[in-house]
């Protein structure tokens, strides 16, 4: 986690954060800072050489150590972490502006008074140039839904749910336990443990038609790790299969509303793509929504099964019209 | 960075935070532990040139001045009152607010900063439990290429061009744009600014920029007018919802579920010779939703209106005439694979 050159502002901040915290174990001032034990001891070591001009015994940072505890007996004059960045105070100062601006997410009134301090600490009121909205457009029904999530999760509770799977175009009843609720990218998801599927999943909250509060209490298992949405909500995996298409100026929008791992320019306008698709069913339904404007170039089968929908489908609309 | 960089930079830093006068490079070479191993002057300027920019990059405020008008060259100080960040006290529910504000960016960009900042609020004393879970965690992601340039353009006031290309009607042409700000709503990130070419105020969706974005100007070019609203911009760009309108289709049996949860069942009704079910839906675009309609293939056929009957039909035929311009497949065999995970 913690890069070579992170060391100097690690170092810098070293000495003000003990000063604040006498006496504080080193496994926890490390947890703190995000590095090792053993590494925090050889920055200690390090402080421990360094001080003020003569150099001498009374110059030198100096520090004490009790069995696994560290208190600052010396401090050279620095007391005080070095104020943020612009680009650390912009992260900071945006974040919580949007969270402040979005009911629903937290307690907005400690946001605000938080953001207050923050900006009088860092002397900056108006973080140039980003921001962020957070809040979500949610219908009645989702957000009833959100409130039964919110409710089982303060109470650990197991919550019942009738979800609609979009990939498979299926809807199934599930018991499930709830472990948090993560709004990403405009949209509001559950994240719990599927008793049915034996896993972690995501359950889009506007997806999600009919929900109940257990009274059996939520026991996600141990080893339920929440999900890194850190490279977005749909991740390659085992058993997914590529299609390369062709899209024509018109549905270019499939490259920027789904994950696309390959995208080239062609002549016109149109655009070349490479997509994962879990569900082959789900892939027939997007291509022949997408009419004439898209060229299934790979897989064949895929071609295949679109084609046959498509044709199945006007038959059927041939045999309407005739009667 | 090597031990003896890093305990001589921090001695550096002590060393001027110290003193009121500025101290000469030469000074500071005789005083500093470390600057005397160095082989020559050459070799002593140089490191001294790098850990300038080594604390500079930091944000540590470096003064230079003279002491005297006879002084023969410029000296360094640290200014405390600017190196300090200020006094901080949080209460426990704002120090959970900063921590759901820390784990808000999922970015390349903005992570660090965000886990920087952190540090020197933790060193200020404050407590931060980033391991408390919060009711709902929102994640922000910076996924597009275009984001670090353009927020490192806005931050320094720079014109930037780039090419951009809009989807109806198609055309890519390239921009040039005083960048005001980037803006992340419902999911996606916009840069607001003034067009130079149309000579207006402009939003362009991140995720339509192809290629670089370069900059077309000296720092400090752009000046963001006050009060403006940025979020505001982007928001009242989208048109308002149109009014619904009614259709009926008919429905296979136990298929097109995705459809049948927002639909009314009114009549049983079997189509040569499939049964299923006559429902009444309520559409608001008609394009989207013929899309949509076509996707279940055979499981749906609309009844009323015509003209959505028609988008239908314009969509499956050009499907098949996609497929057979490829040369024509043979039909497929057996119904869907349908092993594919659960994509959210």
């Amino acid at each position: 986690m913690s890069r070579p050159t992170d060391r100097l502002p690690r170092l810098l901040a070293l000495v003000p954060y003990l000063l604040a915290r006498p006496g504080i174990p080193i496994e926890e001032a490390a947890a703190d800072f995000g590095v090792s034990p053993a590494q925090l001891r050889k920055d200690l070591e390090l402080l421990w050489m360094c001080g003020l001009p003569g150099y001498g015994p009374g110059d030198l940072i100096d520090l004490s150590f009790e069995g696994d505890t560290v208190t600052v007996t010396f401090d050279a004059g620095m007391r005080r972490p070095l104020r943020l960045t612009a680009a650390e105070a912009t992260a900071l100062l945006v974040a919580l502006r949007a969270l402040a601006d979005t009911p629903g997410v937290t307690d907005t009134a400690a946001v605000q008074r938080a953001l207050a301090k923050v900006e009088a600490a860092v002397g900056q009121a108006q973080p140039a140039g980003v921001v962020v909205g957070l809040s979500v457009r949610d219908s009645e029904a989702t957000a009833r839904v959100r409130e039964a999530a919110r409710d089982a999760l303060a109470h650990g509770r197991a919550l019942h749910i009738r979800y609609y799977t979009a990939s498979r175009d299926e809807i199934t009843d599930r018991t499930v336990d709830p472990m948090r609720l993560l709004l990403v990218e405009g949209r509001s998801y559950l994240e719990a443990w599927c008793r049915s599927a034996e896993g972690v999943r995501l359950f889009r909250l506007d997806r999600v038609d009919d929900v109940r509060v257990l009274d059996e209490p939520a026991a996600p298992p141990p080893g339920a790790e929440p999900t890194d949405v850190s490279e977005g909500l749909f991740r390659p995996a085992p058993g997914q299969r590529t299609a390369q298409l062709v899209l024509a100026p018109d549905v270019r929008w499939v490259a920027e509303y789904y994950p696309v791992e390959e995208a080239t320019e062609l002549p016109g306008g149109r655009l070349r793509i490479r997509m994962r698709y879990a569900d082959s069913s789900w892939m027939v339904r997007l291509l022949l929504g997408l009419g004439g404007e898209v060229v299934v170039e790979e897989p064949a089968e895929l071609a295949e099964q679109v084609h046959a929908q498509a044709v199945e489908a006007l038959r059927r609309a041939d045999h309407l019209a005739a009667r | 960075m090597s031990t003896a960089r890093a305990e001589r930079l921090v001695n550096l830093v002590l060393c001027l935070l110290s003193t009121r006068q500025y101290l000469t490079a030469e000074r500071i070479r005789s005083i500093v532990p470390g600057y005397a191993d160095a082989p020559s002057d050459d070799a002593f300027f140089r490191m001294f040139e790098r850990d300038k920019a080594e604390l500079r990059d930091l944000g540590i405020p470096l003064e230079t001045g003279r002491n005297s008008v006879f002084d023969p060259v410029e000296g360094y100080r640290i200014a405390r009152r600017d190196y300090e960040l200020g006094e901080i006290d949080l209460e426990p529910d704002e120090a959970a607010a900063v921590a759901l504000a820390v784990r808000l960016w999922e970015s390349p960009e903005l992570t660090g900063a965000a886990h920087g900042a952190l540090l020197k609020l933790r060193a200020a004393g404050v407590d931060v439990d980033q391991t408390a879970p919060a009711a709902v965690e929102p994640k922000v992601r910076t996924p597009e290429p275009a984001f670090g340039p353009l927020l490192a353009a806005v931050q320094r006031g720079r014109v930037v061009t780039f090419d951009y290309r809009r989807p109806s009607p198609a055309e890519l042409r390239t921009r040039t744009v005083e960048p005001w700000g980037v803006v992340s709503w419902q999911g996606r990130w916009y840069l607001v600014g003034h067009d130079r070419d149309r000579r207006g105020t402009r939003c362009f969706r991140l995720s339509r920029i192809v290629g670089e974005v370069r900059a077309a100007s000296q720092d400090g070019a752009v000046q963001r007018p006050r009060d403006v609203d940025l979020l505001e911009i982007v928001t009242r760009t989208g048109d308002e919802p149109p009014p619904p309108a009614r259709a009926r289709l008919w429905v296979a049996d136990g298929r097109a579920q995705g459809l049948r949860r927002r639909a009314r069942v009114v009549s049983r009704q079997a189509m040569a010779g499939e049964p299923g079910d006559v429902v009444e839906i309520e559409l608001r675009y008609p394009d989207s939703a013929a899309s949509w309609i076509a996707g279940f293939g055979p499981d749906v056929l609309v009844l009323e209106p015509d003209v959505l009957a028609k988008m239908v039909r314009e969509r499956l035929l050009g499907a098949v005439t996609a497929a057979e311009r490829l040369g024509r497949p043979a039909p497929a065999d057996g119904p869907a694979d349908d092993r594919g995970g659960e994509a959210p």
